[in-house]
């Protein structure tokens, strides 16, 4: 059994409400476990407490009970210690792209020229070369992206915390960009949760599936992949594959509320 | 060059203007009631020492003071207001509503505060540009969006890292269009500060050629201050050019 890079346990939480009137709860008593090098996605309409999530595993929001384990630690302060990609780029439009990626070094009070030195040999990597004097206004949604990543890996965390990140892209470019991904990830081996709703996407990057079915969250339906790697787009026409990401839709599907 | 192209539309208004300035003052032919634009630039040529040496000087020390003091003390309350939630719920208001005071009707009282010093002028000019300065510096600080507060915030920045690196860029933008409004207004306010009181200045001499019936005279040091406005717009303009190069990509 591999270590374990994040771990919930017995985790609630509700916000906290100015008035004497109680909020409804939006996690309960939640416990999983991510191993580390793992790739894990969680699905989930929107509105089914994925924000809510993220917030509470950077570090944005305490839980109002239970324990949030970071490498086997309890961390109460988690700032600081997850990679957080967000939905929209975020990049700050004053700063070049070196940096905005240099970013997380320069708050962890790594000297300029050592920061930007890092982020210039990981350029090329990240198929940004050439860009690093450009401001973010200049780049295509995917560039973008792709510096967003870049900034989340500089964080040196060992989780990196990705959410939709891909989803304002158009579908060609959020093809190419999810095997972009994949490639990476394969060679660096970081502990990655991914959170999407979609399934296609889930399916073809992930080792294991949670999908978040019901408000309050009281656990996560952990689906496991059945295909090796490195994989190929294509592997998502198997036949057994086809079979889970119908069961998949299902499941969502009866979530939705109209 | 568009830019030169851009600006034939409005200075042919401006000639065609002055053109008819000019037919209706030969028309009514008294100076002392409507100057025509020959005999006010003919008396700006005439008077130009006392004026460029003498009351222009004072009238700018007037305009600097103020506008330094306004952007220091407009600046640092935007800052606590941005601090601290109690600064915010005490001035805010009050300095909402300290617009619906008519500071021309409060300039005579500065005259006895301060008399004929240069005090009382810089505080009408204080005051009239303190309001655009501290309200636009203090949204700027606010507009930085919560996603990039929340995300400086995942990576470990504390409350000092995040005002440097995100809430002064972003309120940048903002602090410059307040300062282009109040280098504007910093002219009117020397003016009515020079009218009201004072022994010197562009203000205070138009009022003295009132007196004598002078109209060119009264219009001369007007043209003054108004170019006065322009220089220093466009000085602003040209600041935010150069320090906020990121933003012509936009």
């Amino acid at each position: 059994m591999s270590n374990s890079t994040l771990q919930f346990k017995k985790v609630s939480f509700r916000y906290e409400s100015k008035n004497n009137d109680i909020n409804p709860s939006i996690i309960e008593s939640l416990s999983f476990t991510i191993h580390s090098s793992e790739f894990v996605s969680i699905l989930g309409p929107s509105g089914s407490g994925k924000t809510t999530l993220f917030k509470l595993i950077t570090g944005l929001e305490q839980p109002s009970s239970g324990d949030i384990l970071l490498n086997g630690k309890y961390m109460k302060n988690r700032l600081g210690c997850v990679g957080y990609m967000p939905q929209k780029d975020l990049l700050l439009p004053w700063r070049t792209i070196l940096q905005n990626a240099s970013l997380p070094l320069e708050l962890r009070g790594v000297k300029k020229k050592v920061a930007y030195q890092q982020v210039i040999e990981l350029l090329e990597e990240f198929g940004l070369k050439g860009l690093e004097d450009e401001l973010p206004s200049v780049l295509s949604g995917g560039m973008k992206q792709r510096v967003s990543f870049l900034r989340s890996i500089l964080s040196g965390a060992n989780l990196l915390l990705l959410d939709e990140p891909f989803s304002s892209l158009d579908a060609i470019t959020r093809l190419s960009m999810q095997e972009w991904l994949l490639n990476l990830w394969e060679k660096r081996k970081t502990t990655v949760l991914f959170i999407t709703h979609d399934v296609d996407e889930a399916l073809f990057l992930s080792d294991r599936i949670f999908v978040l079915s019901e408000t309050p969250v009281r656990h996560l339906k952990e689906v496991p992949i059945p295909l090796r790697r490195p994989r190929g787009i294509n592997d998502l026409h198997l036949p057994e594959i086809i079979k889970l990401k119908e069961d998949l839709l299902n499941q969502l599907r009866q979530k939705v509320r109209l | 060059m568009s830019k030169l192209r851009d600006l034939y539309a409005p200075s042919l208004l401006i000639v065609i203007g002055l053109i008819i300035w000019e037919l209706i003052a030969r028309a009514i032919g008294m100076s002392f009631i409507l100057p025509s634009p020959i005999e006010i630039s003919r008396k700006l040529w005439e008077l130009k020492g006392i004026l460029f040496f003498g009351h222009l000087p004072a009238t700018l020390g007037v305009i600097l003071t103020g506008l330094s003091l306004s952007i220091i003390l407009g600046v640092g309350l935007a800052i606590w207001m941005n601090t601290s939630k109690i600064a915010e719920k005490t001035f805010y208001p009050i300095i909402i509503s300290s617009q619906t005071i008519p500071i021309i009707a409060l300039a005579p009282i500065f005259v006895l505060w301060f008399g004929y010093s240069i005090w009382s002028k810089v505080a009408v000019t204080l005051l009239i540009t303190f309001f655009p300065i501290t309200v636009s510096t203090f949204d700027g600080l606010k507009s930085s969006s919560k996603e990039m507060r929340d995300l400086l915030l995942t990576m470990g920045a504390s409350k000092k890292e995040i005002f440097l690196k995100l809430q002064v860029p972003s309120a940048l933008p903002y602090f410059y269009s307040g300062l282009k409004v109040a280098v504007t207004l910093s002219v009117i306010g020397a003016a009515i500060g020079e009218w009201l009181g004072a022994q010197a200045g562009l203000g205070y001499f138009s009022r003295r050629m009132m007196t004598q019936f002078d109209g060119a005279g009264v219009f001369a040091p007007i043209v003054l201050l108004s170019a006065i406005g322009i220089v220093l717009f466009l000085l602003v303009a040209l600041l935010e050019k150069f320090t906020l190069k990121w933003r012509k990509t936009i």
